[in-house]
C-alpha cells in the first residue's frame, strides 16, 4: 500500500499555514521576503528553494465569465512512484522508502553532490545550497519521520480547509474522480494530475482552473522517469560480451594475417 | 625552468585559477560560479568533463588501429595520442573535483554505496577504470624513461588486452555521457535530444578522437621540434592523411544520424525556430563542411587544410556538448546561465595546467621519439 495525498485546490484559501508548518517541523530558517517579487504578487517567496520545502503559489486566473480569480496552489516534491532522481543517484543518497511506502528521501551522509537528480527531475524539486562549503540537496521528505510514526505529514496537518488529504494512493483517487465527476456544477478540469504524470506520483492534484495556468509542467508525460535509461543500462553487459568478443578474434585474424605472412617471405627467401 | 612569455602567461593562469579554487572550496560553488537551481551544470561539466572526455578520445581510437587492426605505421603518434588520452582524463578527474560539492567522496560509488541504477554510476566507474587502463598503455615509455627492462617486458606483453578493455571501456562511457540526459527529456532542446544520443555521442567520440590526434601531432612536431626524428617528421604526414580520410567518413556517417535522429524524434519542424538555424549550422558548417574539407584536403594532399579541418571538427563537437548540456539546456528557465569570469578562469588553468604537464612528460618520456634501447617496442 502506497501512501499519498490529495490536494483539492479549489479548497485552498492560501493561508500558508502549511508552509508554515513544513518549516517548523524541518526547522527551516526563514527567508526574507518582499511582496511583488515575482508575477505571483502575495506569493512568498518567490519559489521552493533550500529553506522552502512546500510553497502555496498564487495564480490570477480568469473564469469562464472573465472574472479574475486567485487559484492557490501548494507545491512540493510529488514523490513520484517510479523516482527520476532515485534513478539517477550513483550512491543511493536519494531512496523510494518502503515502510511507509511513498516518501522519497534524501541520506546526506551518501550525497557526492554531483547535482544529476537536479538534471533529472522533471518538476525541478531538488535544491542545492550553492552558498555552503560543505553542500547539501534539500528538498521536500513527506514528513518520513512523522509517517513512520503513524503522523500525518506536517502540511496536511495543519490545513484547516482540508484541502489536503492524506492516506492510501488508491483510495484518494477514488476521492478524486468522485469529486469530479459528481460535483453538481462540473467545476473540476476532468484531470488528476499525478495519477499518470512521470508515471504516477504519490501528491496529486484537482483543480477548477486549468493546470498549464498554475504552472504545473504539461510536459513530463507519463512513462515512468527510470525507463529512459533502462534501455541504455540494459545494453551495458551485451556491448562488453559482443566488443570483447569482436575485438579479440579481430586481433587475432590481423595477427594470423601476419604470420602467414612472414612465413610467405621466408618460404620465398629459402626458394630464392 | 626557463623564463619565456608562454611560462610567465602559464604561471599567472594557473596561480588565477588556484585562488578561485580556495575561494570555492571554502565559499561554496555559488561564491564563484553562476550556476542556480535551474542550471546545475555550467561550464565545468560542460566543457571540462563532456568536451574533455570525448577530446581524450585519440587514445582508444589510436590505440586500435594500431594493436587491433594492425596499423603500424600509425605507431608514430601513439604514444603522445594515449599521453593526450590520459592527461585528458585526469584532468576532467581534477575538473570534477571542483565542481562536485563533496569530492572527497569521489570514492563512495566505488566502495560505500553503490547505486548500479544511475548512468552516472556507469560514468564513474568506466572513468576510473580506463584511467587505469591508459595509465597501462603508457607505461612502457615510463619503463623506458626509467631504464627497467623487467617491468617494460610484462606492461608490453598486455598491451593488446588493454587496448580491448580500453575499447570497450569507451564504448560505454563514451556514450554513457550522452545517455545520462536521456533523463531529462523536457529540458535539453528538442532538437538534441534523442534516445540516439548515446550513438551519437560514442560516434562523435571517434571523430573527436581523431581530429585531436592530427591537432596535437601537429603542435607537437612543432613544439618538440628537437625530440622528432626528422624519418617520424616524414611518415607524419601520410599518418594525417589517413586519419584526415578516416574522420571524413566519421563525419559523413555522424551527419546521416543526426539527421536520422530528427526522423527518429519528428523535430523538423523545429528547424525554422531560431534555436534551429543554430542546430543547422552545428551540422552542416562543424560537421558536412569538414567532412567535404577533409575528403578534399586528403585528396590532393593539402596537409594545411586538412589541418584546419581538424580544428574545425574539435570546435563542433565542443558546441556539440555545450548545446546539449548548457546552451540549449532549461532554454525556458526563468533564470538564465552564463558563466561567470571565474568559472572561465578556472577551466583555462586547468587547460593550461594539462599542457605544462604534457610538455613535463615528453621532454623527459620517450613520447615523441623512440627509446634507442627499445626500438623493437610498440
Amino acid at each position: 500500500m502506497s501512501k499519498a495525498c490529495l490536494v483539492d485546490l479549489t479548497r485552498c484559501i492560501g493561508c500558508r499555514g502549511c508552509q508554515v508548518a513544513c518549516k517548523q517541523w524541518n526547522k527551516l530558517p526563514a527567508e526574507t521576503t518582499e511582496f511583488f517579487a515575482r508575477s505571483g504578487g502575495y506569493q512568498n517567496p518567490p519559489a521552493l528553494s533550500t529553506k522552502t520545502y512546500t510553497l502555496v503559489t498564487y495564480n490570477e486566473i480568469e473564469d469562464s465569465s472573465g472574472r479574475v480569480n486567485w487559484v492557490f496552489s501548494k507545491r512540493q516534491c510529488m514523490h513520484c512512484l517510479e523516482p527520476s532522481c532515485v534513478s539517477a543517484c550513483l550512491v543511493k543518497a536519494l531512496e523510494k522508502t518502503k515502510e511507509p511506502e511513498g516518501p522519497v528521501v534524501y541520506h546526506e551522509n551518501l550525497c557526492m553532490g554531483c547535482r544529476y537528480c537536479m538534471i533529472a527531475c522533471p518538476f525541478d524539486i531538488p535544491k542545492f545550497e550553492y552558498e555552503k562549503a560543505i553542500p547539501s540537496i534539500r528538498k521536500c521528505t513527506f514528513c518520513f519521520d512523522r509517517q513512520e510514526d503513524g503522523e500525518m505529514p506536517a502540511c496536511a496537518k495543519a490545513c484547516m480547509t482540508g484541502a489536503i488529504l492524506y492516506g492510501e494512493r488508491n483510495e484518494l483517487l477514488d476521492v478524486a474522480k468522485s469529486r469530479i465527476y459528481s460535483d453538481p456544477d462540473d467545476k473540476y478540469v476532468h484531470h488528476i494530475y499525478g495519477e499518470h504524470e512521470a508515471g504516477g506520483t504519490a501528491w496529486m492534484y484537482i483543480s477548477d482552473a486549468p493546470f498549464e495556468d498554475l504552472g504545473f509542467p504539461m510536459n513530463v508525460g507519463t512513462t515512468p522517469y527510470p525507463r529512459f535509461t533502462s534501455t541504455f543500462l540494459g545494453a551495458v553487459p551485451q556491448i562488453i560480451i559482443l566488443w570483447a568478443g569482436l575485438l579479440t578474434g579481430f586481433h587475432w585474424f590481423v595477427k594470423r594475417r601476419e604470420e602467414v605472412a612472414e612465413e610467405e617471405l621466408t618460404n620465398t627467401e629459402k626458394e630464392g | 625552468m626557463k623564463i619565456t612569455p608562454f611560462n610567465i602567461i602559464a604561471g599567472i593562469l594557473l596561480i588565477v585559477g588556484f585562488i578561485i579554487i580556495v575561494f570555492r572550496f571554502s565559499l561554496g560553488l555559488g561564491a564563484v560560479t553562476n550556476l542556480n537551481q535551474e542550471n546545475p551544470w555550467g561550464l565545468w561539466i560542460g566543457f571540462d568533463v563532456l568536451c574533455g572526455v570525448t577530446l581524450a578520445a585519440g587514445g582508444y581510437v589510436i590505440a586500435s588501429a594500431v594493436h587491433l587492426f594492425g596499423l603500424k605505421d600509425y605507431r608514430i603518434v601513439l604514444r603522445s595520442a594515449i599521453l593526450t588520452g590520459f592527461l585528458g582524463y585526469f584532468f576532467v578527474v581534477v575538473g570534477l573535483m571542483f565542481d562536485l560539492g563533496r569530492p572527497w567522496r569521489l570514492p563512495y560509488p566505488m566502495f560505500v554505496s553503490l547505486g548500479a541504477q544511475s548512468v552516472m554510476f556507469l560514468v564513474a566507474w568506466h572513468v576510473a577504470l580506463y584511467l587505469t587502463v591508459q595509465f597501462l598503455e603508457f607505461s612502457p615509455a615510463v619503463f623506458e624513461w626509467i631504464n627497467w627492462k623487467t617491468a617494460h617486458k610484462w606492461a608490453s606483453r598486455i598491451l593488446a588486452g588493454a587496448c580491448i578493455a580500453g575499447v570497450i571501456l569507451s564504448t560505454l562511457h563514451q556514450s554513457a555521457l550522452g545517455a545520462l540526459f536521456l533523463l531529462a527529456p523536457t529540458k535539453v532542446h528538442p532538437l538534441w535530444y534523442s534516445p540516439l544520443i548515446p550513438i551519437f555521442f560514442f560516434v562523435s567520440s571517434i571523430i573527436a578522437g581523431l581530429s585531436m590526434v592530427i591537432f596535437e601531432s601537429t603542435l607537437s612536431h612543432r613544439i618538440f621540434k628537437n625530440q622528432v626524428d626528422p624519418a617520424q617528421h616524414e611518415q607524419l604526414n601520410r599518418v594525417t592523411l589517413g586519419l584526415g580520410r578516416a574522420a571524413s567518413v566519421g563525419l559523413l556517417c555522424y551527419f546521416f544520424l543526426k539527421l536520422v535522429g530528427l526522423a527518429h524524434d519528428g523535430t523538423w519542424d523545429l528547424l525554422g525556430t531560431p534555436m534551429g538555424t543554430w542546430f543547422l549550422v552545428e551540422i552542416l558548417i562543424f560537421v558536412l563542411l569538414p567532412c567535404f574539407l577533409f575528403a578534399w584536403g586528403v585528396r590532393n594532399k593539402n596537409m594545411s587544410l586538412v589541418r584546419f579541418t581538424a580544428l574545425l571538427t574539435v570546435i563542433g563537437i565542443v558546441i556539440n556538448r555545450l548545446n546539449i548540456s548548457v546552451i540549449g539546456f532549461n532554454i525556458d528557465a526563468t533564470e538564465r546561465y552564463f558563466p561567470s569570469w571565474m568559472e572561465f578562469a578556472v577551466t583555462i588553468a586547468i587547460v593550461t595546467l594539462g599542457l605544462v604537464t604534457f610538455r613535463w612528460i615528453v621532454n623527459r618520456m620517450p613520447v615523441l621519439r623512440e627509446h634507442p634501447e627499445y626500438e623493437e617496442a610498440l
